[in-house]
């Protein structure tokens, strides 16, 4: 595995193009486009104030940065750095900022959510989409970007509107029978929309492409609902997971429920392969052992190798009892993903939060479970090898592949050697979309001197490269 | 009597006077005092017995005291003490033998009545014991008769308590019912005033947006705006086309397209499924009626009405449905004819199976009827056999289990170990015995072996010495005809012999070895038997310790061997073929010696060879 040296970065904004050539990342008010081979900075865009959002093109051709507090959004040009473009909401503010799939339009969300702005690059024309809801997820583009499907609200009830991208035309208007619609997810196919209620109450409907509703799915009532939802890569199935602390799998035939995943805290099938997440103690020699021992050292017990070990059949995993008198309790599946194969799917249980369940989607069943040490923060499939990456707030990104798991320290330390300085851990990864197995671990230090700002590291897994 | 009087506790006598007195208070009359009186002395100690009646009687009042015992007596029938007066105012005499026999017959009544006492008394007695006995029993009843009133008590009291505790709980599940249903009404109303409330908000909510909005976007927002150096094509590279009723059609349209072309996709994988499984379906029939038709002939040659036709139908339906592809007929006659030849094939084989059982139990009949299938009884007994082995082996395994055991538990008992050590020491005498009885056979063998082994040996002599004779004579013609033989032909000959000697005794040595290592055998004795006989033919060990020459012999072989050689090899300096013929003569002697000595002989061939 090959580590970068480390990169300076603000706000966590570290982005691969779609294309997978380039690796965008924000230092303050600098863009910084960087070669993702040779990592060399190809391009340096200076914008007016502290970029807060970026985001590629879907023809890695442009790279927009927002600027909320100013309301102002930038774009620049990768082929013509001198070409720019600044588009000022002015005092309506700026709360939100996205590309539509074709590249040449940008959607801007004001405050308040008053209205959706849609700018072309191409013509002078301007759009307005009124009645935007803020919720959960409140857009979705069609993977084709063919279409747009926007949630609305008007006159207190939930209302679904598809766009057709090229024109910006009104395709369909539809009210679903929502109490408060948390969100709205295009099928990858294109022909199914589906839709979910806030988490007082499960309720998941099924959209054709034309407004009729397909399917009404509803597990249970009277308890906390849907929590996370997630189409197959081939459409085929819609896994959606709720605070019971299930997955519920839905066919696109019936949109019946084909099965159910309970998440346990024990694993009790001896098929089930548990991967414990053990550390590996560096055997310190006593003689050597200094007092007070010095900083570096102290620093570095946080990030004490680790490896897995195979736990035996009856494994009981770590469980948080949920606080009852809270919002937001940590119970119930908070993150669920398919492979891009379709083969697995990967599910976080909120209450067992130190472990990812891998489910073969073949055979329905429970596959493999990863305990960690510490709680799950973000998992992600590679996007063309079932592969899947796993990380928790520490200095470690994990691998999970069907061949077996590893734990990979990300460096910093050795770059890094002023005293004080401290790789708190890496917040997120993300993974290119065309170039597999380019990760990008950011990091945040709390380390003391100012200058040691959040930190990213590129790095690659070996053999990736030669992979199709 | 007296004895009895003497034997009796005062306790008890007083306890009997007092049932005396009880008996006489209410069974006799008042006059009759003095027999009480009598009764009451009766009792107590004898020596009273004379003053009492001396008290009674005077001299003063014989007359008196006589004729009241009379009238006494008389009134408890007893004859009258007085002699029957023959006249009437004759002064009636006293009758002595009447007065005996009424002594006696009083004494006797006396006798009779303590006896009765005594009986009495006996029997007051255990009724006394029993009544103790009844007592204690009333009391220990009465006692449990209290405690079980008490528990019960109790109980009743907790099961008041419960009921209590029940009532209450009921309240109180009434209660929490009455207070759910009064959340739930608070829930519901407070849900609908949230709704209300909300829908309230918002809408004011949306009233401020609206009007945010149309201040935001009325007041002409200079800052509003977009600068771009200049404008990028598109990424189709088409222009961008106005907006019109044509294009909305045209979107229509192509959502339709969309839609289409998905349920197009869908359909295509349905059909694709459904000719996979149809496929399935066709090879299952297939394989079911490749599996009926050989059973098809028999029904046919039976003439078995229905399960032949019915697979000959089945077999043409079959034949058509294959002929035709399948996905070109449409779904519902497809299925039908399928599912309709499944189900008769189905039915056929089932019948089939029916058939193949009925068989197989007519079979299992017929089979208890042949002779050559094991009868009933015969299988019963074998049974019965196996079962009385599978016991006896389960038998001897607890007996094992249990010594084994008991091994192991008296490892410190040290009675037990002897006893065991015993147990041991006769078990190996016993197996000493049998290996004994086989030296012996064994040792029986050997000396047979030996005596034609000499029987050999004498008749080996007498070839030697007829050999050597011959030899002699060989070699005196030799000589003869060698006269001219120079002087260094005979040196290389003693060169020759004398390496022979070296290298026989190395190839001895050598192959002596094994046979030291070989375990004791029959064979072992014969080789030992010929080393000893190249020893000196016709000594024999002695008989007795045999076997002590046997294991030492091996270790003996070598160096005698080594002993004889030198003695051998001198007269083997005129010729070494001599050596090995008397090697090879050797019976039974091992390859390896053999081939030791023909070494020495090719050797001396050699040797030879290298003679002009």
């Amino acid at each position: 595995m090959n580590f970068s040296e480390v990169f300076k970065l603000s706000s966590l904004l570290c982005k691969f193009s779609p294309d997978g050539k380039y690796l965008a990342s924000c230092v303050r008010y600098r863009l910084v486009i960087r070669d993702v081979n040779t990592l060399q900075v190809l391009q340096l865009y200076t914008c007016l104030d502290q970029i807060q959002h970026a985001e590629w093109s879907a023809d890695s051709r442009f790279i927009l940065c927002a600027m909320y507090k100013r309301g102002l959004v930038q774009v620049w040009s990768l082929e013509q750095p001198e070409w720019h473009c600044r588009i000022d909401e002015g005092s309506a503010g700026l709360a939100a900022s996205c590309w539509s799939p074709d590249g040449r339009h940008i959607l801007n969300t004001t405050e308040f959510h008053l209205r959706i702005t849609v700018w072309s690059l191409c013509t002078k024309s301007v759009s307005y989409i009124k009645y935007p809801k803020a919720c959960q997820q409140g857009i979705s583009f069609t993977r084709d970007g063919r279409y747009l499907a926007l949630a609305e609200r008007r006159d207190c009830k939930d209302h679904v509107s598809v766009f057709v991208c090229s024109d910006w035309q009104l395709l369909r208007h539809f009210d679903t029978e929502t109490q408060d619609l948390a969100g709205i997810e295009w099928a990858p196919n294109g022909c199914v929309l589906a839709v979910w209620d806030t988490c007082l109450e499960y309720k998941v409907l099924l959209y054709s492409l034309d407004g009729r509703l397909l399917s009404a799915y509803c597990a249970y009532e009277w308890s906390l609902g849907v929590k996370s939802v997630a189409w197959s890569p081939s459409s085929q199935f819609l896994a959606v997971g709720s605070y019971d602390g299930k997955v519920r799998i839905l066919n696109h035939v019936t949109w019946k429920m084909i099965t159910e995943f309970g998440h346990p805290a024990t694993v009790t099938n001896p098929k089930i392969v548990v991967y414990k997440e053990a550390e590996k103690n560096p055997r310190l020699a006593l003689g050597r052992l200094a007092f007070p021992p010095p900083r570096a050292a102290a620093g570095a017990a946080s990030s004490t190798e680790s490896k897995y070990e195979i736990a035996s059949a009856p494994v009981s995993l770590q469980t948080l009892k949920p606080i009852a008198d809270r919002a937001n309790p940590k119970v119930g599946i908070g993150a669920l993903a398919f492979s891009p194969d379709n083969y697995f799917l990967a599910t976080r249980n909120d209450s067992v939060p130190n472990a990812v369940w891998i489910w073969d989607i073949q055979k329905l069943k429970l596959f493999v479970v990863l305990e960690q040490l510490s709680p799950v923060r973000s998992f992600q499939w590679d996007p063309q090898q079932p592969r899947l990456a796993i990380c928790t707030g520490g200095s470690k990104v994990y691998l999970w592949s069907p061949a077996g798991c590893v734990s990979v320290q990300v460096p910093g330390e050795g770059e890094h050697s002023v005293p004080g300085f401290l790789l708190a851990g890496c917040r997120r990864d993300s993974s290119g979309r065309a170039q597999p197995g380019s990760f990008v671990s950011l990091s945040v230090s709390s380390g003391k001197r100012p200058s040691q700002s959040p930190a990213c590291t590129a790095w690659h897994w070996p053999g990736c490269k030669k992979a199709p | 009597m007296g004895e009895w009087m003497t034997v009796t506790d005062p306790h008890l006598s007083s306890e009997s006077k007092n049932i005396c007195q009880y008996t006489s208070e209410t069974k006799m009359s008042p006059s009759s005092l003095y027999s009480q009186q009598v009764l009451c002395s009766s009792i107590p100690l004898s020596k009273n017995v004379h003053s009492f009646f001396s008290a009674f009687c005077t001299e003063e009042n014989i007359e008196q005291s006589i004729s009241y015992l009379d009238q006494e007596l008389t009134t408890f029938g007893f004859p009258s003490l007085y002699e029957e007066s023959k006249g009437k105012d004759t002064k009636r005499e006293l009758n002595i033998v009447a007065v005996l026999n009424c002594m006696n017959e009083l004494l006797v009544l006396q006798r009779k009545n303590l006896l009765a006492q005594e009986n009495v008394e006996t029997q007051n007695l255990k009724l006394g014991s029993d009544m103790d006995h009844l007592q204690n029993c009333y009391a220990k009843l009465k006692e449990q008769l209290e405690t079980c009133r008490r528990e019960m008590i109790g109980l009743q009291e907790r099961d008041r308590q419960l009921q209590c505790k029940n009532r209450n709980l009921h309240q109180l599940l009434k209660n929490e019912k009455d207070e759910v249903q009064k959340l739930q009404n608070i829930i519901a109303s407070r849900a609908t005033q949230y709704n209300h409330d909300m829908k309230r908000k918002e809408r004011e909510y949306n009233k401020l947006k609206e009007r945010l909005h149309q201040l935001v976007m009325n007041k002409k927002d200079k800052k509003i705006a977009m600068e771009v150096l200049n404008y990028v094509g598109r990424a189709d590279g088409k222009r961008g086309s106005w907006r019109t009723g044509k294009t909305e059609a045209r979107n229509e349209d192509e959502m339709y397209k969309i839609l289409l072309n998905d349920y197009e996709y869908r359909q295509k994988q349905i059909l694709m499924e459904n000719a996979e499984l149809k496929k399935v379906l066709q090879q299952m029939k297939k394989e079911m009626i490749s599996l009926l038709s050989p059973q098809k002939q028999k029904p046919r040659e039976r003439a078995d009405d229905s399960t032949g036709t019915v697979i000959s139908d089945a077999e043409e339906d079959a034949g058509e449905l294959s002929r035709e592809s399948l996905w070109d007929l449409s779904c519902e006659t497809v299925r039908e004819q399928l599912t309709n030849s499944i189900r008769k094939q189905w039915r056929i084989l089932k019948s089939h199976v029916e058939k193949l059982d009925n068989q197989v139990s007519k079979v299992h009949l017929e089979g208890f009827n042949d002779e050559d299938v094991i009868s009933r009884q015969d299988h019963e007994q074998e049974t019965e056999k196996l079962e009385l082995e599978i016991q006896q082996c389960k038998e001897m395994i607890k007996t094992q289990q249990q010594l084994l055991q008991q091994q192991l538990a008296t490892a410190c008992d040290d009675d037990t170990t002897s006893l065991l050590r015993d147990c041991y020491l006769l078990e190996e005498k016993e197996r000493l015995k049998e290996e004994w009885s086989l030296f012996k056979e064994q040792k029986k063998n050997f000396e047979k072996e030996r005596r034609s082994f000499t029987e050999a040996a004498i008749r080996l002599g007498l070839e030697r010495k007829a050999f050597e004779e011959e030899r002699a004579s060989w070699l005196k013609q030799q000589f003869l005809n060698m006269t001219t033989f120079d002087h260094q032909n005979s040196e290389n000959m003693k060169l020759f012999s004398a390496f022979s000697g070296t290298s026989d005794r190395d190839s001895l040595t050598v192959h002596s070895r094994p046979r030291q290592k070989k375990p004791h055998g029959v064979s072992n004795g014969s080789l030992v038997c010929a080393s000893k006989l190249t020893k000196s033919l016709p000594a024999s060990p002695s008989t007795s310790d045999f076997c002590q020459t046997r294991s030492c012999a091996s270790e003996h072989s070598s160096i005698s061997v080594l002993n004889i050689t030198p003695e051998e090899t001198k007269p083997n300096q005129v010729g070494g073929e001599v050596t090995s013929q008397k090697w090879s003569t050797a019976p039974g002697s091992q390859e390896g010696c053999y081939s030791g000595c023909s070494l020495t002989h090719t050797n001396s061939h050699v040797e030879k060879d290298d003679l002009p």
